[in-house]
């Protein structure tokens, strides 16, 4: 029944993955590029909330409700300033920015907080509590909440894409940049939109991190950009539910693989990831094959 | 032709709606289109002529704003466009069709028409109106436009730019790709086009096509102007001249009608 | 009224296509002098001195491969620590056999170009990108799985051995001739590696992608190629750390910072040259000293300075040299003289 349990958890957990990965699918899909530092500014999304908490002693969770659009607010601008800068010189060139960003995030992060791993919440029972289902079963409050999180914000950036006006012009200018121009569309703003989206999932995904585990300087890179991306190829390139099925299924494996030896729960995840690699290099979700 | 031609240099004509002035555009180390000049006046048909790599559709993509001339200026009802952006050469009323269509394939059509009215001009035009016009496209408004065949692309970008409401539409190329019917079927609908009250700057490989539309033309080869002038004033010895750059005798029989 | 003008064909005119050949000369025996110079160290200076210059080499092995990833075969690799840890652990693996570790670093070298094959088939397809943050993971995985294993050290390391019985000033002499070999021997590869004909399509593809392959040339084999001779590089450059270091450790020797040194060296130094990497690595050495008790600060500059290079200064550090100098140290491009013009004013291909 262990095993059971440790399956729920990885859905459960998938969740969470789907927060870390829905971002950067969103930026690949529309503007080709892969943000390095993505996880980082999770983890920065996650220290402003603990400088929010500690400066303001407001509750948790109002203060998610004010770093998320914060962090989307930042986004804009950072793409319409360092990252459009970039994509105007090359892939290589956009690489190597948000490259050279992620370590100075990571670095600044360490100079200023220091190693030391910071959670928030700790005293919350949603945070601690859970539901027990059976003698073997636990149903953690916060994964189920973040859980739910994740599917709504699928579903709302679903929403916005297939039916709101600018949803539309997102996929036109995904779809071809020089045609939505010739339509008067100004894709560097649309760019901005995409990745003010981006960086709010991502922050809200950072917060729920934040909460679950601890933060660290180096969580952004070591666990959620390798987890995001992870979701996102085994999920399928190119597909929104693709993410959180990408995260499920990342979740259930390192779950598993915890059960079989504790210190392979990493290893379990990125061994699956190779598997899909090899078998089904278009995803799980993807109806056609990429190349 | 029953729309009022007009000949460079007649006084009376006003402003012309669309201007290039002495445009030169490079491409890298290569002078795509070299000192060209151009005017379009309202309601009028203006056609560019030429073989393939002549620099026609480069012309287009320059007056559009996709790219930036090295020396010259295009100018808008007067107004100096040059260093104006794409986009807002689009929400000021130029409209390019581009070559190969250009439809964003993942959308459907009504999605694609929807794109086209997002930054639009007001005017005559809209979705509706453009189901009128093209009757078969309502019963397929929810195609996604990848699977649509060439010639229902073509009109479908065709009404995308329509639906902005633009004053100047620019057609690259409408015949590439398509059967010689349906080029014809296109074409067709040029005057309902003209009757609310568009100027039109098109750019054809297909010479028939074009004397047959056009009020004005002007034929390009290797970036430079080799011809000017109405339909009814040259000659097909002219135009094929003027095209394939011959020289020597078939230069000379071609000076034949001067007027 | 009408129009008629000429358009007549320009004039062909005829050109001339060689290779620098005077260069070469000069640079051979500049570089032999300087090899030899270097190869005296052990004699002449301190062993604090030796062992930052083992350092370097180890970066400057590291920044010549990731150039010829990114900068040649357009490959931006985020996960050429996996190499670097791997040739470490194949020292050791080795050593442990009982064959002396400086024996065992070349074998470790081309065992990690023979571990490149089976990694690049599983990332190949993959996009920029998404091919950056997959060489990641792999690191990632390879460092997992070897810290399974307790008779490998498990998560903590294992000394080497094979060093007992060894002076130690004949020790650091050793590290420092090895260390000075691979990078030797890794600048040389490069150079006659883009000398050839796979140079000619990397250089192609360096340059324009699109085109490279609608001419034909062999982007995938190539590139294969690069990829296979990175890891040995790399691994090699993870030898001699294991060597110098005494002991492997997964967890520094596997350390996503080795990217982030070798990718900062080679954009300040100048992506996609000879000579930039060298320089990019005196460059990461001298603020690395400099700032080395500002802790996470130098490499904070480090990134800034890298981003600010790849936004404004594309070429980096040499690009601005030979912009002004027109100087090539390691010749590799061909020279296209129009027919009549004396040697300076050729146009460079």
């Amino acid at each position: 029944m262990a095993w059971v349990n440790a399956i729920v958890q990885g859905v459960l957990t998938g969740g969470l993955y789907a927060l870390f990965a829905c971002g950067l699918s969103l930026m690949f899909g529309v503007m080709k590029v892969v943000n390095l530092a993505h996880g980082d500014l999770a983890v920065v999304a996650g220290y402003v909330g603990v400088g929010v908490i500690t400066v303001t002693n407001i509750p948790v969770l109002w203060s998610v409700v004010i770093v998320v659009p914060v962090m989307a607010v930042i986004g804009y601008f950072l793409q319409r300033t360092l990252i459009q800068s970039a994509l105007n010189r090359g892939v290589l060139t956009t690489l190597i920015v948000t490259l050279g960003l992620s370590m100075v995030i990571e670095n600044a992060l360490l100079q200023f907080f220091t190693a030391n791993s910071r959670g928030i919440g700790a005293g919350m029972t949603l945070v601690t509590g859970s539901f027990s289902l059976g003698s073997q079963v636990e149903l953690p409050y916060l994964l189920l909440v973040i859980f739910a999180v994740a599917v709504a914000v699928l579903l709302g950036l679903q929403w916005f894409l297939s039916r709101s006006s600018y949803g539309r012009l997102v996929r036109a200018v995904a779809d071809d940049q020089e045609a939505a121009q010739l339509s008067g569309a100004d894709y560097r703003h649309v760019f901005g939109i995409a990745a003010a989206l981006a960086l709010g999932t991502v922050a809200l995904g950072g917060m729920a991190y934040s909460m679950y585990s601890t933060l660290d300087p180096t969580a952004g890179t070591d666990t959620i950009l390798l987890f995001a991306f992870v979701a996102v190829v085994i999920g399928g390139l190119g597909s929104l539910w693709g993410t959180l099925v990408g995260g499920i299924v990342l979740g259930i494996a390192q779950q598993i693989g915890a059960q079989i030896n504790i210190s392979d729960e990493l290893l379990a995840g990125y061994l699956v990831f190779l598997l899909v690699l090899v078998l089904r290099p278009q995803g799980l979700v993807s109806r056609r094959a990429q190349s | 032709m029953t729309t009022p031609v007009k000949r460079d240099g007649e006084v009376g004509g006003g402003t012309p709606l669309l201007e290039a002035r002495d445009l030169t555009v490079n491409h890298g180390q290569l002078r795509a289109v070299d000192a060209i000049s151009l005017r379009v006046y309202p309601g009028e048909v203006y056609a560019m002529i030429g073989a393939n790599g002549a620099g026609k559709s480069t012309l287009l993509r320059t007056i559009a704003g996709l790219h930036q001339p090295a020396a010259g200026a295009v100018l808008l009802d007067g107004q100096d466009l040059t260093r104006v952006r794409p986009e807002r050469r689009a929400r000021q009323g130029i409209a390019l069709v581009p070559e190969g269509r250009r439809l964003f394939g993942s959308l459907s059509v009504e999605e694609n028409l929807k794109v086209g009215t997002a930054y639009a001009r007001k005017g005559p035009w809209t979705i509706d109106r453009v189901y009128e016009t093209f009757t078969w496209m309502k019963d397929r408004r929810n195609q996604r436009t990848a699977q649509l065949s060439g010639g229902e692309q073509q009109t479908v970008a065709i009404g995308r730019a329509l639906v902005a409401n633009p004053r100047v539409l620019l057609l690259d190329e409408l015949s590439l790709g398509l059967a010689p019917v349906i080029v014809q079927r296109i074409y067709g609908m040029l005057p309902q086009i003209l009757a609310t009250g568009l100027t039109v700057l098109l750019v054809e490989q297909d010479v028939s096509q074009a004397l047959r539309v056009a009020s004005r033309l002007q034929c390009l080869l290797e970036g430079r102007t080799t011809l000017e002038g109405t339909p009814a004033d040259v000659t097909a010895e002219q135009v094929e001249a003027a095209y394939f750059g011959l020289t020597g005798a078939a230069a000379v029989l071609g000076e034949g009608s001067e007027s | 009224m009408s129009v008629v003008t000429k358009a007549g064909p320009r004039p062909a005119e005829s050109f001339l296509v060689t290779r620098s050949q005077r260069n070469v000369v000069w640079t051979g025996v500049g570089a032999l002098i300087v090899v030899v110079v270097l190869a005296l160290f052990p004699y002449l200076v301190y062993s604090g001195t030796t062992s930052l210059m083992v350092q370097g080499f180890i970066v400057l092995t590291l920044a010549s491969m990731w150039n010829l990833l990114a900068g040649y075969a357009g490959l931006v690799s985020v996960g050429q620590q996996g190499f670097v840890g791997l040739g470490a652990y194949f020292v050791l693996i080795f050593a442990l056999h009982g064959l002396s570790p400086f024996v065992a670093l070349p074998i470790a070298a081309i065992a990690c170009g023979v571990a490149a094959l089976p990694l690049w088939w599983l990332v190949s397809r993959l996009r920029s990108g998404y091919f950056a943050i997959a060489t990641w993971v792999l690191a990632a995985t390879l460092m997992l799985f070897i810290e399974r294993f307790n008779s490998l050290g498990g998560g903590t390391g294992l000394p080497v051995p094979g060093f007992t019985g060894m002076s130690p000033t004949l020790l650091t002499a050793y590290t420092y001739w090895i260390g000075l070999a691979v990078t030797v021997a890794a600048l040389l590869a490069v150079y006659l590696l883009l000398r050839s004909r796979v140079g000619l399509v990397l250089t192609a593809i360096r340059d324009d992608e699109v085109a490279a392959r609608s001419s034909g040339a062999r982007v995938g084999l190539a590139r294969l190629l690069v990829f296979v001779v990175a890891g040995i590089g790399c691994g090699a450059a993870g030898a001699v750390l294991a060597i110098s270091q005494l002991q492997v450790q997964p967890s520094a020797d596997f350390s996503v910072s080795w990217t982030a040194e070798m990718a900062f060296a080679v954009i300040i130094g100048g992506l996609g040259t000879i000579e930039g990497p060298i320089i990019g690595t005196v460059v990461y050495m001298v603020l690395q000293q400099t700032l080395a008790s500002y802790n996470a600060w130098y490499l904070i500059i480090l990134g800034l300075v890298a981003i600010l290079v790849a936004l404004f200064a594309r070429r980096g550090l040499w690009g601005l040299v030979d912009e002004h100098l027109r100087v090539r140290l390691f010749p590799v491009g061909y020279w296209l003289r129009l027919a009549g013009d004396n040697d300076s004013s050729g146009r460079r291909g």
